[in-house]
Protein backbone atom coordinates (compact mmCIF):
# COMPACT_ATOMS: atom_id res chain seq x y z
CA UNK A 1 0.00 0.00 0.00
CA UNK A 2 2.64 2.49 -0.97
CA UNK A 3 1.39 5.95 -1.79
CA UNK A 4 3.22 7.29 -4.81
CA UNK A 5 3.10 10.84 -3.45
CA UNK A 6 6.03 11.06 -1.11
CA UNK A 7 5.81 12.81 2.19
CA UNK A 8 8.10 15.66 1.29
CA UNK A 9 6.75 19.22 1.29
CA UNK A 10 8.60 21.64 -0.97
CA UNK A 11 9.76 23.73 1.98
CA UNK A 12 10.57 21.39 4.87
CA UNK A 13 9.24 22.78 8.17
CA UNK A 14 11.82 23.62 10.79
CA UNK A 15 9.76 23.42 13.99
CA UNK A 16 7.80 20.63 15.66
CA UNK A 17 4.60 22.57 15.08
CA UNK A 18 5.45 22.91 11.40
CA UNK A 19 5.83 19.14 11.10
CA UNK A 20 2.60 18.61 13.03
CA UNK A 21 0.74 20.79 10.51
CA UNK A 22 2.47 19.03 7.60
CA UNK A 23 1.25 15.70 9.01
CA UNK A 24 -2.25 17.10 9.30
CA UNK A 25 -2.31 17.91 5.60
CA UNK A 26 -1.65 14.23 4.82
CA UNK A 27 -5.15 13.58 6.10
CA UNK A 28 -6.53 14.10 2.57
CA UNK A 29 -5.88 10.60 1.22
CA UNK A 30 -7.69 7.47 0.01
CA UNK A 31 -7.02 5.32 3.10
CA UNK A 32 -8.39 8.10 5.32
CA UNK A 33 -11.50 8.33 3.11
CA UNK A 34 -12.13 4.59 3.36
CA UNK A 35 -11.66 4.75 7.10
CA UNK A 36 -14.22 7.57 7.27
CA UNK A 37 -16.67 5.38 5.38
CA UNK A 38 -16.10 2.68 7.98
CA UNK A 39 -16.82 5.17 10.76
CA UNK A 40 -20.02 6.19 9.00
CA UNK A 41 -20.89 2.52 9.30
CA UNK A 42 -19.83 2.39 12.93
CA UNK A 43 -22.03 5.34 13.91
CA UNK A 44 -25.01 3.62 12.34
CA UNK A 45 -24.12 0.31 13.97
CA UNK A 46 -23.79 1.90 17.43
CA UNK A 47 -27.16 3.59 17.05
CA UNK A 48 -28.79 0.38 15.85
CA UNK A 49 -27.31 -1.51 18.83
CA UNK A 50 -28.76 0.90 21.37
CA UNK A 51 -25.50 2.70 22.25
CA UNK A 52 -25.92 6.42 23.08
CA UNK A 53 -24.05 9.29 21.42
CA UNK A 54 -21.64 10.08 24.32
CA UNK A 55 -20.79 6.38 24.65
CA UNK A 56 -20.22 6.15 20.88
CA UNK A 57 -17.84 9.13 20.99
CA UNK A 58 -16.01 7.62 23.97
CA UNK A 59 -15.45 4.40 22.03
CA UNK A 60 -14.09 6.25 18.99
CA UNK A 61 -11.76 8.50 20.97
CA UNK A 62 -10.56 6.14 23.70
CA UNK A 63 -10.57 2.76 21.98
CA UNK A 64 -9.71 3.80 18.41
CA UNK A 65 -9.58 0.28 16.97
CA UNK A 66 -12.65 -0.71 14.98
CA UNK A 67 -12.58 -4.45 15.74
CA UNK A 68 -12.48 -3.78 19.50
CA UNK A 69 -15.17 -1.13 19.20
CA UNK A 70 -17.40 -3.53 17.31
CA UNK A 71 -16.83 -6.24 19.92
CA UNK A 72 -17.84 -3.79 22.68
CA UNK A 73 -20.96 -2.69 20.79
CA UNK A 74 -21.87 -6.32 20.08
CA UNK A 75 -21.40 -7.16 23.78
CA UNK A 76 -23.61 -4.25 24.81
CA UNK A 77 -26.33 -5.38 22.44
CA UNK A 78 -26.06 -9.04 23.46
CA UNK A 79 -25.84 -8.37 27.22
CA UNK A 80 -22.42 -10.03 27.55
CA UNK A 81 -20.96 -9.84 31.09
CA UNK A 82 -18.04 -7.46 31.79
CA UNK A 83 -15.32 -10.09 32.21
CA UNK A 84 -16.24 -11.98 29.03
CA UNK A 85 -16.29 -8.66 27.15
CA UNK A 86 -12.87 -7.71 28.50
CA UNK A 87 -11.45 -11.05 27.37
CA UNK A 88 -13.00 -10.73 23.94
CA UNK A 89 -11.71 -7.17 23.48
CA UNK A 90 -8.24 -8.04 24.77
CA UNK A 91 -8.10 -10.97 22.40
CA UNK A 92 -9.17 -8.94 19.38
CA UNK A 93 -6.72 -6.15 20.30
CA UNK A 94 -3.67 -8.36 20.84
CA UNK A 95 -2.63 -7.65 17.27
CA UNK A 96 -1.95 -4.04 18.28
CA UNK A 97 1.08 -5.08 20.33
CA UNK A 98 3.30 -6.38 17.50
CA UNK A 99 2.12 -3.49 15.32
CA UNK A 100 3.17 -0.99 17.99
CA UNK A 101 6.46 -2.78 18.49
CA UNK A 102 7.23 -2.56 14.79
CA UNK A 103 6.35 1.14 14.55
CA UNK A 104 8.17 2.48 17.61
CA UNK A 105 11.76 2.03 16.35
CA UNK A 106 10.78 4.04 13.25
CA UNK A 107 8.78 6.67 15.13
CA UNK A 108 11.18 7.66 17.88
CA UNK A 109 13.79 10.34 17.51
CA UNK A 110 17.04 10.52 19.48
CA UNK A 111 15.50 12.60 22.24
CA UNK A 112 11.82 11.69 22.04
CA UNK A 113 10.61 11.33 25.66
CA UNK A 114 9.18 7.93 26.61
CA UNK A 115 5.78 9.40 27.55
CA UNK A 116 5.36 10.81 24.05
CA UNK A 117 5.78 7.31 22.62
CA UNK A 118 3.24 5.91 25.10
CA UNK A 119 0.80 8.68 24.19
CA UNK A 120 1.27 8.25 20.44
CA UNK A 121 0.89 4.47 20.71
CA UNK A 122 -2.81 5.08 21.37
CA UNK A 123 -3.22 5.97 17.69
CA UNK A 124 -1.79 2.70 16.39
CA UNK A 125 -4.49 1.10 14.23
CA UNK A 126 -4.28 -0.10 10.67
CA UNK A 127 -4.61 3.22 8.80
CA UNK A 128 -2.21 5.30 10.92
CA UNK A 129 0.18 2.36 11.20
CA UNK A 130 0.48 1.94 7.43
CA UNK A 131 0.94 5.71 7.17
CA UNK A 132 3.73 5.64 9.76
CA UNK A 133 5.53 2.63 8.34
CA UNK A 134 5.57 3.99 4.78
CA UNK A 135 6.04 7.76 5.22
CA UNK A 136 8.14 8.26 8.32
CA UNK A 137 11.36 6.58 7.11
CA UNK A 138 11.81 9.44 4.58
CA UNK A 139 11.75 12.13 7.26
CA UNK A 140 14.44 13.38 9.65
CA UNK A 141 14.14 11.63 13.04
CA UNK A 142 13.21 14.77 14.95
CA UNK A 143 10.26 15.37 12.58
CA UNK A 144 8.68 11.92 12.82
CA UNK A 145 6.80 12.11 16.14
CA UNK A 146 5.12 15.49 15.43
CA UNK A 147 4.38 14.52 11.81
CA UNK A 148 2.75 11.26 12.90
CA UNK A 149 0.86 13.06 15.68
CA UNK A 150 -0.51 15.61 13.20
CA UNK A 151 -1.89 12.89 10.96
CA UNK A 152 -3.14 10.56 13.69
CA UNK A 153 -4.81 13.17 15.90
CA UNK A 154 -6.58 14.69 12.88
CA UNK A 155 -7.75 11.26 11.77
CA UNK A 156 -9.17 10.50 15.22
CA UNK A 157 -10.89 13.84 15.78
CA UNK A 158 -12.43 13.94 12.30
CA UNK A 159 -13.73 10.40 12.69
CA UNK A 160 -15.31 11.27 16.04
CA UNK A 161 -17.25 13.90 14.09
CA UNK A 162 -18.05 11.41 11.32
CA UNK A 163 -19.33 8.80 13.79
CA UNK A 164 -21.41 11.42 15.63
CA UNK A 165 -22.95 12.68 12.37
CA UNK A 166 -23.80 9.19 11.21
CA UNK A 167 -25.18 8.24 14.65
CA UNK A 168 -27.41 11.30 14.43
CA UNK A 169 -28.39 10.67 10.80
CA UNK A 170 -29.11 6.96 11.23
CA UNK A 171 -32.57 7.50 12.73
CA UNK A 172 -33.47 10.12 10.10
CA UNK A 173 -32.51 8.11 7.05
CA UNK A 174 -34.82 5.90 5.02
CA UNK A 175 -34.50 2.35 6.44
CA UNK A 176 -32.71 0.98 3.34
CA UNK A 177 -29.99 3.65 3.58
CA UNK A 178 -29.59 3.06 7.32
CA UNK A 179 -29.30 -0.69 6.68
CA UNK A 180 -26.67 -0.01 4.01
CA UNK A 181 -24.69 2.01 6.58
CA UNK A 182 -24.74 -0.90 9.03
CA UNK A 183 -23.59 -3.21 6.24
CA UNK A 184 -20.56 -0.96 5.52
CA UNK A 185 -18.68 -2.15 8.60
CA UNK A 186 -18.64 -5.93 8.00
CA UNK A 187 -18.08 -5.36 4.28
CA UNK A 188 -15.14 -3.02 4.81
CA UNK A 189 -13.61 -5.31 7.42
CA UNK A 190 -13.96 -8.52 5.48
CA UNK A 191 -12.25 -6.97 2.46
CA UNK A 192 -9.49 -5.03 4.18
CA UNK A 193 -8.59 -7.96 6.43
CA UNK A 194 -8.53 -10.32 3.46
CA UNK A 195 -6.21 -7.91 1.74
CA UNK A 196 -3.99 -7.40 4.78
CA UNK A 197 -3.64 -11.18 5.17
CA UNK A 198 -2.30 -11.55 1.63
CA UNK A 199 1.07 -13.05 2.47
CA UNK A 200 0.18 -15.34 5.36
CA UNK A 201 -2.02 -18.36 4.48
CA UNK A 202 -2.81 -18.97 8.17
CA UNK A 203 -4.49 -15.57 8.45
CA UNK A 204 -6.76 -16.13 5.47
CA UNK A 205 -7.62 -19.53 6.92
CA UNK A 206 -8.33 -17.79 10.23
CA UNK A 207 -10.80 -15.48 8.47
CA UNK A 208 -12.55 -18.41 6.79
CA UNK A 209 -12.55 -20.60 9.92
CA UNK A 210 -13.76 -17.71 12.06
CA UNK A 211 -16.73 -17.06 9.79
CA UNK A 212 -17.50 -20.80 9.70
CA UNK A 213 -17.17 -21.28 13.48
CA UNK A 214 -19.23 -18.27 14.53
CA UNK A 215 -22.76 -19.66 13.95
CA UNK A 216 -21.82 -23.03 15.47
CA UNK A 217 -20.34 -21.46 18.60
CA UNK A 218 -23.32 -19.16 18.91
CA UNK A 219 -25.62 -22.18 18.93
CA UNK A 220 -23.44 -24.01 21.49
CA UNK A 221 -22.51 -21.21 23.93
CA UNK A 222 -24.01 -17.81 23.08
CA UNK A 223 -22.36 -15.90 25.96
CA UNK A 224 -18.77 -16.77 25.04
CA UNK A 225 -19.23 -17.57 21.35
CA UNK A 226 -16.72 -14.99 20.08
CA UNK A 227 -14.03 -16.17 22.44
CA UNK A 228 -14.54 -19.79 21.39
CA UNK A 229 -14.63 -18.76 17.74
CA UNK A 230 -11.28 -17.02 18.16
CA UNK A 231 -9.55 -19.80 20.06
CA UNK A 232 -10.90 -22.76 18.07
CA UNK A 233 -10.90 -21.12 14.63
CA UNK A 234 -7.55 -19.43 15.22
CA UNK A 235 -5.82 -22.55 16.56
CA UNK A 236 -7.11 -24.63 13.66
CA UNK A 237 -5.99 -21.98 11.17
CA UNK A 238 -2.57 -21.66 12.78
CA UNK A 239 -1.98 -25.43 12.71
CA UNK A 240 -3.30 -25.77 9.15
CA UNK A 241 -1.13 -22.83 8.09
CA UNK A 242 1.98 -24.46 9.52
CA UNK A 243 1.10 -27.72 7.80
CA UNK A 244 0.63 -25.95 4.46
CA UNK A 245 3.87 -24.01 4.80
CA UNK A 246 5.71 -27.22 5.61
CA UNK A 247 4.23 -29.14 2.69
CA UNK A 248 4.94 -26.32 0.24
CA UNK A 249 8.55 -25.94 1.30
CA UNK A 250 9.32 -29.65 1.43
CA UNK A 251 10.94 -31.64 -1.33
CA UNK A 252 11.27 -34.98 0.44
CA UNK A 253 14.96 -35.05 1.43
CA UNK A 254 15.75 -34.70 5.13
CA UNK A 255 17.94 -31.66 4.64
CA UNK A 256 15.06 -29.87 2.94
CA UNK A 257 12.79 -30.74 5.87
CA UNK A 258 15.24 -29.14 8.23
CA UNK A 259 15.30 -25.85 6.35
CA UNK A 260 11.52 -26.01 6.00
CA UNK A 261 11.30 -26.06 9.78
CA UNK A 262 13.54 -23.04 10.02
CA UNK A 263 11.45 -21.18 7.46
CA UNK A 264 8.28 -22.18 9.24
CA UNK A 265 9.39 -20.51 12.44
CA UNK A 266 9.94 -17.22 10.63
CA UNK A 267 6.82 -17.28 8.49
CA UNK A 268 6.00 -13.62 9.09
CA UNK A 269 9.33 -12.46 7.75
CA UNK A 270 8.21 -11.00 4.45
CA UNK A 271 5.73 -8.71 6.24
CA UNK A 272 6.48 -5.34 7.71
CA UNK B 1 -29.13 -10.65 30.43
CA UNK B 2 -26.33 -11.47 32.83
CA UNK B 3 -25.90 -9.51 36.02
CA UNK B 4 -22.74 -7.66 35.06
CA UNK B 5 -23.63 -6.74 31.50
CA UNK B 6 -23.65 -3.14 30.19
CA UNK B 7 -27.28 -2.70 31.23
CA UNK B 8 -26.85 -4.97 34.27
CA UNK B 9 -26.52 -2.40 37.08
CA UNK B 10 -28.89 0.47 37.63
CA UNK B 11 -26.32 3.17 38.42
CA UNK B 12 -25.26 6.12 36.27
CA UNK B 13 -21.57 5.27 36.56
CA UNK B 14 -21.83 1.59 35.68
CA UNK B 15 -22.04 1.90 31.85
CA UNK B 16 -19.03 4.22 31.92
CA UNK B 17 -17.02 1.85 34.12
CA UNK B 18 -17.96 -0.91 31.68
CA UNK B 19 -16.75 1.17 28.72
CA UNK B 20 -13.52 2.18 30.47
CA UNK B 21 -12.61 -1.38 31.52
CA UNK B 22 -13.88 -3.35 28.53
CA UNK B 23 -13.16 -0.69 25.92
CA UNK B 24 -10.28 1.54 26.84
CA UNK B 25 -8.17 -0.53 29.28
CA UNK B 26 -8.56 -3.94 27.59
CA UNK B 27 -7.57 -2.40 24.28
CA UNK B 28 -4.85 0.15 25.08
CA UNK B 29 -2.95 -2.24 27.36
CA UNK B 30 -1.58 -3.92 24.21
CA UNK B 31 -0.34 -0.65 22.76
CA UNK B 32 1.39 0.27 26.03
CA UNK B 33 2.97 -3.19 26.21
CA UNK B 34 4.01 -2.76 22.60
CA UNK B 35 5.97 0.38 23.49
CA UNK B 36 7.42 -1.27 26.61
CA UNK B 37 8.69 -4.27 24.62
CA UNK B 38 9.47 -2.43 21.41
CA UNK B 39 13.20 -2.93 21.70
CA UNK B 40 13.13 -6.60 22.78
CA UNK B 41 10.54 -8.68 20.92
CA UNK B 42 9.58 -8.68 17.29
CA UNK B 43 6.79 -9.49 14.90
CA UNK B 44 8.32 -12.61 13.37
CA UNK B 45 8.03 -14.71 16.53
CA UNK B 46 5.76 -17.81 16.29
CA UNK B 47 3.86 -16.81 19.45
CA UNK B 48 2.69 -13.65 17.69
CA UNK B 49 1.73 -15.60 14.59
CA UNK B 50 -0.53 -17.71 16.81
CA UNK B 51 -2.02 -14.77 18.74
CA UNK B 52 -2.68 -13.01 15.46
CA UNK B 53 -4.44 -16.07 14.02
CA UNK B 54 -6.70 -16.27 17.09
CA UNK B 55 -7.45 -12.54 16.91
CA UNK B 56 -8.17 -12.74 13.18
CA UNK B 57 -10.59 -15.65 13.66
CA UNK B 58 -12.29 -13.69 16.44
CA UNK B 59 -12.73 -10.62 14.27
CA UNK B 60 -14.00 -12.87 11.46
CA UNK B 61 -16.54 -14.21 13.95
CA UNK B 62 -17.64 -10.63 14.67
CA UNK B 63 -18.04 -9.99 10.93
CA UNK B 64 -20.12 -13.16 10.57
CA UNK B 65 -22.28 -12.10 13.51
CA UNK B 66 -22.86 -8.67 11.97
CA UNK B 67 -24.06 -10.27 8.73
CA UNK B 68 -25.95 -13.28 10.10
CA UNK B 69 -27.57 -11.68 13.16
CA UNK B 70 -27.49 -7.91 12.53
CA UNK B 71 -29.12 -5.21 14.64
CA UNK B 72 -31.43 -2.40 13.58
CA UNK B 73 -32.55 -1.79 10.02
CA UNK B 74 -30.21 -4.34 8.51
CA UNK B 75 -32.24 -7.10 10.20
CA UNK B 76 -35.15 -6.13 7.91
CA UNK B 77 -33.22 -7.26 4.83
CA UNK B 78 -33.36 -10.97 4.03
CA UNK B 79 -30.41 -13.23 4.81
CA UNK B 80 -30.10 -14.04 1.09
CA UNK B 81 -29.68 -10.34 0.27
CA UNK B 82 -27.13 -9.75 3.06
CA UNK B 83 -25.02 -12.71 1.99
CA UNK B 84 -25.51 -11.93 -1.70
CA UNK B 85 -24.41 -8.30 -1.31
CA UNK B 86 -21.27 -9.34 0.56
CA UNK B 87 -20.56 -11.99 -2.10
CA UNK B 88 -20.94 -9.37 -4.89
CA UNK B 89 -18.62 -7.03 -2.99
CA UNK B 90 -16.03 -9.75 -2.55
CA UNK B 91 -16.21 -10.73 -6.22
CA UNK B 92 -15.76 -7.10 -7.35
CA UNK B 93 -12.90 -6.72 -4.86
CA UNK B 94 -11.13 -9.74 -6.37
CA UNK B 95 -11.81 -8.63 -9.97
CA UNK B 96 -10.69 -5.09 -9.10
CA UNK B 97 -7.22 -6.21 -8.04
CA UNK B 98 -8.07 -6.35 -4.34
CA UNK B 99 -9.33 -2.76 -4.20
CA UNK B 100 -11.26 -2.35 -0.96
CA UNK B 101 -12.98 0.78 -2.32
CA UNK B 102 -14.34 -1.04 -5.39
CA UNK B 103 -15.53 -3.97 -3.29
CA UNK B 104 -17.29 -1.76 -0.76
CA UNK B 105 -19.03 0.35 -3.41
CA UNK B 106 -20.22 -2.66 -5.46
CA UNK B 107 -21.36 -4.53 -2.34
CA UNK B 108 -23.35 -1.52 -1.17
CA UNK B 109 -24.90 -0.95 -4.62
CA UNK B 110 -25.87 -4.62 -4.82
CA UNK B 111 -27.47 -4.34 -1.40
CA UNK B 112 -29.46 -1.20 -2.31
CA UNK B 113 -30.53 -2.74 -5.65
CA UNK B 114 -31.75 -5.80 -3.76
CA UNK B 115 -33.70 -3.65 -1.32
CA UNK B 116 -35.40 -1.88 -4.21
CA UNK B 117 -36.26 -5.27 -5.69
CA UNK B 118 -37.90 -6.11 -2.38
CA UNK B 119 -35.44 -8.76 -1.17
Amino acid sequence: MRDPRRARPSDPPTSGLGWFLAGQRQFVSLPAAILMAAFVGFGGLARASGVGLPETLFLVGFVWALPSMIVVVGAIQAGTPLLATMFAVALSAARLMPMTMALMPILRGDRTPRWVLYALSHFVAVTAWVFGMTKLPDLPRSARAPYFAGFAVTLTVVNMGVAAASWWAAARLPPSAAAALVLLTPLYFALSLWRAAARVPAERLALVFGVACAPVMHALAPSIDLLLTGVIGGTAAHLAGRLLARREAAPSTEAADLTADLDGSAEGEGRR
Amino acid sequence: MSALSFHGLDAWWWPWLFLILAGWVSNDVWRLLGVAFSDRLHEASPVFAYVKAVATALVAGVIAQLILRPGGDLAEASLVLRLGAVACGFLAFRLGRDSVAIGVVVGELAFLAGRFAGL
